[in-house]
Order: structure tokens, then sequence, then C-alpha cells
């Protein structure tokens, strides 16, 4: 192939030269061309090495179908494997290189592969691997694990770097009456027609320039123009460089815009790409369509390239990609490149495989009628082609040419994949030679050349009644086709009993033999050969070797192309980046991250953060020289000492207000609510339907039909939208307003037998919480010092005397620089989670590690907080009979028989003469206490602390720290009779 | 991705609902045997074809709603509100509009 850049035409930019490295080397280009273009133009032939056989490859094709220049873009984190260059718009700076080749691709000694052939055939990885049972395992996974790595190594589509990457995502939504997909002739035309009827529309284009199919017919220019004008004055939204990559349902359409891989040092505030989602009330697909090689013995080799590459390359980018060039074709199509290519200076042999009526010769072209390419000669570059004629059903020789490059028509495939993702069957047209698309009964429309029309003038005409119809218009459809004499299918040429490689998946190396080796081996479906195959799933999705493989295996099969049927095409069209579809979803912002109203202020005092859920909470205090256990132990202490403040804001709050809202609570909660007085707060357990425990939490009675209830942090959602659910879907008839007001409350958890002294020195005056007026279980609205105005509850989850104290969330900190001075007056603290845990540990109280979805309130050991007088949620499916076995795993305490040994949260609790297998439990929660002065635990043994009251169990943790022999006890640790929260 | 005509909110993308269950349980009065409610948690049928399932706007406007959508092709064929009042009278309203 002796290509080289034309001294005039195409649209490139010849006074703005640009510089670029191919394999290290320094080459230049023009402002206009892609990466294949400018490496077409300054000679390099081979620019990459096959999947499995490492052959050398060349440009196969103009667009998103290349199948052979796939090369590394980019240098350290942002180096991208697998690029197609013909999809790479050139900019200064660009480096490039050959992948899956060592040293380089033009020498690489993984071409050894090529010797070794057999051992890539179709299913070696099945054959050797899976055949061994069993394969998880046995013999295969050992072998595998031998094979893998030399086999990963021989074949590789090229590395990505191992870096964080270093370019920022965007994500973006639109809405349209109409999307237009492609802006060829059609796509324009449709995009005119709807915008010019007052319809809302964007156009994508996957193209940098508008135009599809004129881009490439200097003589169409100003009719391009036009056209772009037209839509532009009529208001679309024109999106280029951005492809639809698939489409979903109600029509939504994912688009991928590339916005700034074009460019050499983008502007840092720039996303790379943007991932859209577009809802669009009616989409028409413009995609066009691509033509398709020919399998003939080397068909891969570098210098064999579709008729329509040439066709770009010299007409839009001013490249004359052979000088001596064989064009073989089936069909009309390749003729006018024919006479422009010998326009342009070549010497051009144009074979048409057909008996029959042909065109007219364009001039200066040599024609010669009922010969195919039977072999493509040379090695890293073609020199030549045999030629075969039909001989009966099959072919025989018929002479040798030479040529620098080869070009092939076989057909063309129009793009119907995106409403193939929507489920519209493509179906076989016998007389076009090719797949059209399916009916679907969504508004998508088909227009141009993927509908099969192959004519200009016809594309337009087809374009604008796809955008009536999406316009909800009858109109009469364009009829495909157009060519004036007919294809004459051809899909493999081969000499009866030759095993040369022929290729029909390039970039997976499936060769024509593969396709017959697997229906030798029985499979017999599309979906079964091209998994055994691998055939069609390269990151071209089969864009040009699915047809041939299908009429092969047809073929095979002895059936026709209609009856194999074909496989459904998936998004993406195109391989899409996946920080693309991560968009700004990433390290900080990766899920959604909650800070309570005191957060800075806790940063302020010492507070070491930890993520509880969506929620950042203080996990200790330290004080100076202290580490996570010193620091939570001294907290835990000082609270049963003095006092110790803990930010409880993030616990769920729900506003429960109405005439019903007491008969609401009585039926969600187990226990009696009906007759909690105005000014209580009452401890309530709520079940699943299911019987199972779903939340705790205490409730406060404000007013007569004003109640504020807590959940646990962790279910504030799911508590919420389960009131919602029943009152509006079971019980629509009970007058109940529940709002979450989690956010507009503070709250911090005042524990310790200071605790009244210190919240009465923040009061206002005529305040009063003396015991008389704020009886355990009290609840009270009240006024700080500062005029703050919040609510109080006497409730203890330490075990301690205790209050929960609320204020409006934007007093948070005023409420605190009351409190903590109080509290330092009299040598209390602020504790974290940890020291939380310690405390509820010690009380066996339980929190989400032991309401994990599998308890029931027996199982808590709160049996007796079931009302037996009412009926609630769960009391029907509670009473079922496994969720009342007497040996149900039941929460218990937990101590080291030898005090000073610790063990582990997790570890499972086992009869010693037993361990093995789950065991009889599982500890849920552990703790050094230091209020019993050792560590202890809680969790779930089968029958509870009775069924162990004289055996010892053994805290087993085999991955860990080993076994511990622990005594089962009762989970109320510490102060069992609650003396201390009475107070 | 499905898109939800919201009663009250209009179209909108499936990712702001949540889904809830199967639609068409009457669940039994909370005093109702143990062998009525197994059958209501726990017997569901799998269809393919046109389904009533509950959803709810949760990122919207809260309120659960009554979807009729065909498993097969995701078409939703009817929304209404699974609140028994409100949809009667939002159906009022609509039958006054037109
Ligand atoms: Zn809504």
């Amino acid at each position: 192939m002796t290509a080289r850049r034309l001294d005039k035409g195409g649209r490139i930019d010849r006074s703005t030269p640009v510089n670029f490295t191919w394999d290290g080397k320094a080459l230049t280009g023009y402002a206009g061309d892609t990466l294949a273009s400018a490496l077409l133009a300054n000679g390099e032939r081979v620019l990459g090495r096959s999947f499995k056989y490492h052959r050398p490859r060349g440009i196969m094709s103009a667009g998103v179908e290349e199948s052979g220049a796939i090369v590394t873009v980019g240098e350290g984190a942002r180096r991208e494997p697998n690029v197609k260059a013909t999809m790479q718009e050139l900019y200064d700076g660009l480096s490039a290189e050959g992948q899956n080749a060592w040293p380089n691709v033009r020498f690489d000694l993984g071409a050894v592969n090529g010797l070794f052939g057999r051992f890539f055939a179709a299913g070696f990885y099945y054959k050797t691997f899976m055949g061994l049972p069993p394969f998880e395992w046995g013999h295969g996974t050992r072998l595998w694990m031998l094979y893998e790595k030399l086999i990963r190594k021989a074949a590789g589509m090229g590395t990505a770097s191992r870096e964080p990457d270093p370019d920022c995502y965007d994500h973006a939504h639109a809405f349209c009456d109409v999307l237009v997909v492609g802006s060829g002739p059609a796509g324009l035309s449709a995009a005119l027609t709807a915008a010019e009827a007052g319809r809302d529309v964007i156009l994508v284009e996957q193209d940098f320039e508008l135009g599809g199919d004129l881009l490439t017919d200097p003589a169409a220019e100003q009719q391009r123009l036009d056209l772009v004008r037209a839509v532009e004055a009529a208001g679309a939204r024109i999106m280029t460089r951005t492809t639809a990559f698939g489409l979903y349902d109600n029509g939504a359409a994912g688009l991928l815009e590339r916005v700034t891989d074009h460019i050499a040092s983008p502007d840092e505030g720039i996303p790379r790409q943007r991932f859209w989602t577009v809802r669009a009330g009616a989409t028409v697909l413009a995609s066009g369509a691509l033509e398709r090689p020919v399998t003939f013995e080397n068909n891969d080799r570098p210098g064999v390239m579709t008729a329509e590459a040439a066709r770009v390359y010299l007409n839009r980018f001013g490249v004359l990609p052979g000088q001596r060039i064989a064009i073989a074709t089936n069909n009309d199509g390749a003729y006018g490149i024919a006479g422009e290519l010998a326009s342009a200076g070549a010497e051009v042999l144009l074979a048409d495989m057909r008996n029959g009526d042909v065109p007219e010769t364009p001039s200066g072209v040599t024609q010669k009628s009922g010969v195919a390419p039977l072999r493509a000669i040379g090695r890293s570059g073609v020199e030549g082609v045999e030629f075969a004629s039909r001989s009966g059903d099959s072919w025989k020789p018929a002479g040798k040419e030479p040529c620098d490059l080869l070009l092939v028509s076989g057909g063309w495939s129009p793009v119907v994949n995106l409403s193939s993702h929507r489920g519209a069957k493509p179906f076989w047209n016998e007389s076009l030679a090719c797949f059209l698309p399916g009916e679907t009964s969504e508004p998508i429309f088909h227009a141009g050349s993927a509908a099969g029309v192959w004519r200009r003038e016809d594309c337009l005409a087809s374009g604008a009644a796809a955008a009536r119809k999406a316009m909800g218009e009858e109109v009469e459809e364009v009829a495909p086709g157009g060519w004036k004499n007919a294809i004459q299918p051809v899909y493999e040429v081969r000499l009866p009993d030759s095993h040369a490689k022929a290729f029909v998946d390039y970039q997976h190396d499936v060769t024509g033999d593969d396709v017959r080796l697997a229906h030798q081996e029985g499979f017999v479906s599309v979906e079964h050969l091209k998994r055994y195959t691998t055939l069609g799933m390269a990151t071209d999705q089969g864009k040009m070797g699915n047809v041939i493989g299908l009429a092969l295996m047809a073929d095979a099969l002895g059936k026709d192309i209609p009856d194999v049927g074909t496989t459904r095409f998936r998004p993406p069209y195109t391989p899409v980046a996946i920080g693309a579809l991560a968009g700004r979803s990433v390290a900080g912002h990766f899920k959604a991250l909650r800070r309570t109203p005191l957060h800075d202020w806790n940063l302020r005092h010492g507070a070491t953060m930890t993520d509880a859920g969506v929620w950042h909470r203080p996990w200790y205090y330290a004080r100076e020289g202290e580490g996570i256990e010193e620091a939570y132990i001294r907290e835990a202490a000082t609270v049963r000492k003095t006092v110790g403040i803990c930010d409880v804001s993030s616990l769920g709050k729900i506003a429960v207000q109405g005439p019903d809202a007491s008969e609401f609570l009585n039926r969600v909660y187990t226990n009696a609510f009906a007759k909690l007085p105005v000014g209580k707060a009452r401890y309530g357990i709520m079940l699943r339907d299911d019987g199972i425990v779903m939340d705790d939490g205490t409730t406060w009675r404000l007013g007569e039909e004003d109640y504020l209830t807590t959940t646990t942090t962790a279910h504030a959602g799911k508590v919420m939208v389960w009131f919602e659910e029943l009152l509006q879907s079971r019980w629509p008839d009970l007058k109940v307003h529940v709002t979450s007001v989690s956010d507009h409350w503070a709250g911090v958890s005042i524990a310790g037998p200071k605790a009244r002294e210190v919240i009465a020195a923040c009061l206002a005056a005529d305040e009063d919480i003396s015991n008389d007026v704020l009886p355990f279980m009290g609840v009270a609205r009240i006024t700080l010092k500062n005029g703050i105005e919040g609510l109080i509850a006497r409730i203890s989850f330490s075990g301690e005397l205790a209050y929960e104290l609320y204020v409006p969330a934007g007093q948070a900190d005023a409420m605190m620089n009351l409190l903590w001075p109080a509290a330092e007056a009299v040598d209390g603290c602020l504790y974290g989670l940890e020291a939380l845990g310690t405390l509820r540990i010690e009380k066996g109280h339980v929190t989400g590690a032991e309401l994990d979805g599998r308890v029931t309130i027996d199982d808590v050991g709160l049996g007796k907080m079931a009302s037996a007088k009412k009926s609630f949620v769960g009391s029907a499916l509670r009473q079922r009979s496994e969720l009342l076995r007497e040996n149900r795993p039941q929460l218990v305490g937990i101590f080291p028989v030898d005090r000073s040994q610790r063990f582990k949260g997790g570890s499972l609790l086992c009869d010693p003469d037993a361990v093995t297998g789950f065991g009889e439990g599982w500890i849920t929660a552990v703790t050094h206490s230091p209020a019993l002065g050792h560590w202890i635990g809680i969790g779930y043994i089968s029958g509870g602390a009775a069924a162990w009251k004289d055996k010892t169990a053994v805290a087993a943790d085999p991955v860990r720290s080993g076994n511990v022999d622990v005594e089962i006890v009762s989970p109320h640790m510490f102060d069992p009779e609650g003396v201390r929260m009475h107070g | 991705m499905i898109r939800i005509p919201c009663p009250f909110c209009g179209m909108r993308d499936h990712s702001e609902f949540t889904y809830g269950g199967d639609g068409s349980i009457e669940y039994p009065p909370l005093d109702a045997s143990k062998e009525e409610w197994h059958d209501a948690v726990f017997l569901r049928d799998n269809i393919c074809g046109v389904q009533f399932e509950t959803w709810q706007h949760t990122h919207g406007c809260r309120m659960w709603l009554v979807v009729e959508r065909d498993t097969m092709t995701h078409e939703i064929l009817s929304v209404r509100p699974a609140h028994p009042g409100l949809a009667s009278a939002l159906a009022n309203e609509q039958e006054a509009d037109q």
C-alpha cells in the first residue's frame, strides 16, 4: 500500500499541521484528520496485532466498525486502550501506540502463536478447562490457573492505566419531542421536517461533522451546508461527537458526548465526557449502514479494506489510499469510488463477483466480471490478489493480479442495533441481502440506509417520512433498495477443502473454519454459536462479521439465513467508559453522606468520625495520648461516674399527628399505645407483616393528637415509608398525618448520675426537671437559658439517669455551648458511638446489629411487650410454629470464662463438643466493659441463657483469633434491676 | 429505564420511585387468622404480562401508587393513587375537566 496525501481535496485544513506520535515516532497530519487518516497519509500500514494469532492488522474501515486499527491513545493515567483509530480525532501532541504486540506491531514475537493456531480454535477454552469435571473445585481449576496467565498474555486487547482516572465526567438530562440519531441525508431531512413543524428536536451525530454520507461527496457540499443551516434555523438542538449508544424503555436514550477527547489540553473545569439521558417522545433512527467484507484467505492483511473506507479517505481526508488498487464487489455501490480513485490518479481494477448485468464501467477503470477474491497475497501488506471464479457450487482459481490495496464490498448492513435494543427483531431481506429493522409498537422509526434505502434522494424522502410518522401522521413508506442491478450475495470464497485462515470476525480472530467446527460439534443455535466461537463478542459487537457468520452457519445447517435467525443486540452500540457511567459519583461522592447539625461542633471538640450507614458520626473523642480503646473505655466509665453527652441527631424522628394518631400507633406497635398520657414517652417495638421485628424506638406524646416517634438511625427511612404505605393503602380511613422531622431537630443524650444537674444549670429560670416534674419516661417542652425552645424526654439507652434533649437544628451549637461547660464543670465528657455501644451492650439493649430482619420479639427477650389484648401488625404471623419454637436462638450476654481473655464480634457460638458448621449461635457485638472490668458481648444462642446455665460455650473464630471458652449469661449484664436510671 | 406517570407529579423516571410489591393483594384485617395472613404475605403469582404493583414516589410526592404494568414490555397501562379516597377524588376531577 503506497498511500499518500493529495495536494488538494478533502475537508482537512492543510494550513494547520498537527503533530502527533505513533509508537514514539513523530508524525504530522492536518486539522480535520482522524488518527487513522493521518497514519494512512504517513504510509503506516501495520497498526495492530490480532487478538489470538498476533497477525499484523491495518486500517479496515473508516468508522465505528473498525476492527484492525485498534490502538492505545494517551499516556500515564490517561492511557486508554482499544481506541478505534478511525474514530479518534487528531489533535496536537496526541500520542498513540500499537497494542497486543511485543516489542512492537511491526515485529511481534507473539506472532509465533500463528504457528500454534490449532490451540486457539473455537471452543479451545471449553474443551481444555470445562471438559475436566468438576470444574469448580477439581482439575479444571488448577489447569486453568496455570494456563490463564499464559493465555492472557498471548491473547489481549491492550492494557489500561492502573492509575485513578484523572478526568471528570458529567451526567446530563434532556427532553425532546423527536430524537434523531444520525445526520446523514435522512437524519438531516428528518430533523428539518420535525423542527419546521414546531417540534422540539435533538439531532445526535457521533462524528465531529454533520452530514454523514454527504461528507464524502465533494459535489454535495452545498446541499449539505443548506440542509445543516436549515436544521439550525428551524431550532433543532444539534449534538456532534455524541453517540446514541442505547435505547431504553419509554423513549429513553443513552448518549455519550465526547467533550474534550479531541482537544490537546482541555480546560480542567470541563468534563471529558457527558453521559446524557434523553427522554424523547419519538425516535428517528437514521443510523446508516455499514459495508461488510467477504471471507477469503488472508482477508485481514493490512491493505484490505472496505470500498467505502477508500471513498472516505479520498474524499474527506485527501488521502489516496493506494496506487494500484483492486476492488472486489458484489453490488453497484463500489462503482462510484472506482471512478473517483481512477480520477485521483490510481490504477484501478474493478472485479465484480456477479455474472450478468452490472453498471457501466467508470472511465479509467479496468473491469472484470464473475471473479471474486480468493486470497490476498503478501504478509505485512497486500502485494496482490488471487481471484476465483465460480465452479458449480464452489470456486476455482482464476488468476492473480498485483495490487497495493484491495477494496472489498460484500454488501451493506443497515445499523439496526438501536431498535434491536428495544426487542425489534430484524428480518432478512432476500433481494437486498441484508437485515432490515424489525417492527416495534414503540414510537421508533427508521430512515435512510438504516431502513435499507440506498439512494440519496430516497434517503431524504425517507427521513421526512420518518419524521412525519414520529409526529403521528400516516405516511407512505419509502421502499428499501435503489440499486439498478441486484446484489449477488457472496459471504465466503474458498476452494473446496481449503483450511487457510479466512476471517469472519477480525477482532476475535474467528475464522470460517471456526464457524464450521462449531456446527460440526453440534451447535445449531446462533446464540450458542456466538458464545462458543466468541463471534460478535468483541468491542465492535460483530459490526463487520455477524452477517457472514450467520450466512456460514446457515450454509452448514443447510438452512436459509432467516431460519437461522440473528442474535439480539445489546447496549452499548459503541464502548462507553465506566467513568462516564459513574459521572460525579466517585471518591467522596460515591455515596450520599449525611452530617448531623453538630458535625462542626463535634470536630472542634476533638471527635474522630466514623461512617455509620449514610451518617458520619462521632466515634470517640480522644484526649491526649489516647487511642480508640483508651478513649471509649474512659468515656463509658465517665458516663457511669459523672455525666456524658452524645450526639444522637441521626435518630429517625417522625411527627405522627391527627385525631387517629393513637389508634395508628396502637396498630403499629406490639405494645399498648392507646392510653399513653400526654407528657409521657413509651418504648415500642414494631413488627413486619411476617411477625419479624422491624424496628424499635420511643414515642413521645406531646399533645392529644401529637406524637413524636423516634426510630433507629439505620431504619429511619424504612419506617417512614412503612407508615406512609399503611396510611395510604391499608388504613385510608385513619385521619393521621406523618411527617419526617429527622432533619429538623438536633438531639443529644445527656447520661450519667449528674445529668439532671448539668441540664438544670442550662435551663431558663422558671424551668424544673426534678424527679417529680419529669419522672422516668416523662416528656416536656422546655426553654433553655438563651431562650432556645426544645423538647426533653427522660429516657435511657445507657442505663443511667439520662435525658434526650432536642432543639431546632439551627440552634445545635448554641445548645452545646450551654451544656458542655456545665458538663465539664462536673468532670463530664463527650462520648461517641464506641462508648454508646459499650453502655448499651452492658445493658443488653438491642440495635441494628441484633434487629437483623431474622429475629422475633421473643428472640430478643421482649416477648412480654407483645400485647395479648389487641391485634397489631405482625400479630397473626408471629404465631407461626417456627417462630414459636422453644430452642430458637435467643438474645444472651457473653462473658469469657477466663475474664482476662477477649473474643470478637462475628464469632460463632458452639457447643464445646461440636465446634463446627454454623454452631449454635453468633456474637453480634463485643466491648470491654469498664463497669464489669472485662470483655463482654451480646449475641444469640439456641435456647437462650437458660439452656446454657451450667454449660460453657465456645466463641469460635476460625479465620481470625481462634476459640475462646465463654459463659452464657443474661443480656442484662449491668444493673439488671435498672436502679440507676430510675434515680 | 421505566418512566411512570405519577398522577400528582407527571411523567418521571423510575429512579424517583421505590417498588413496593404486588398491588393486587387485599391485606386481611389485623385480627384475621394466621392462615389468611400467610396467603396474603407469602403467596404471589409470577405473572408474564399485565400485573398490578405498588410503587412509592419516594423522591417526589411520597404517594403510594398502584401501577398496572406489562412485565414483558414494561409498558405502563394505568397509574392511580393507592389511597382509594384520593383515587376517586382524582377520577372525579378528571371527569370534570373533560
Ligand atoms: Zn409524585
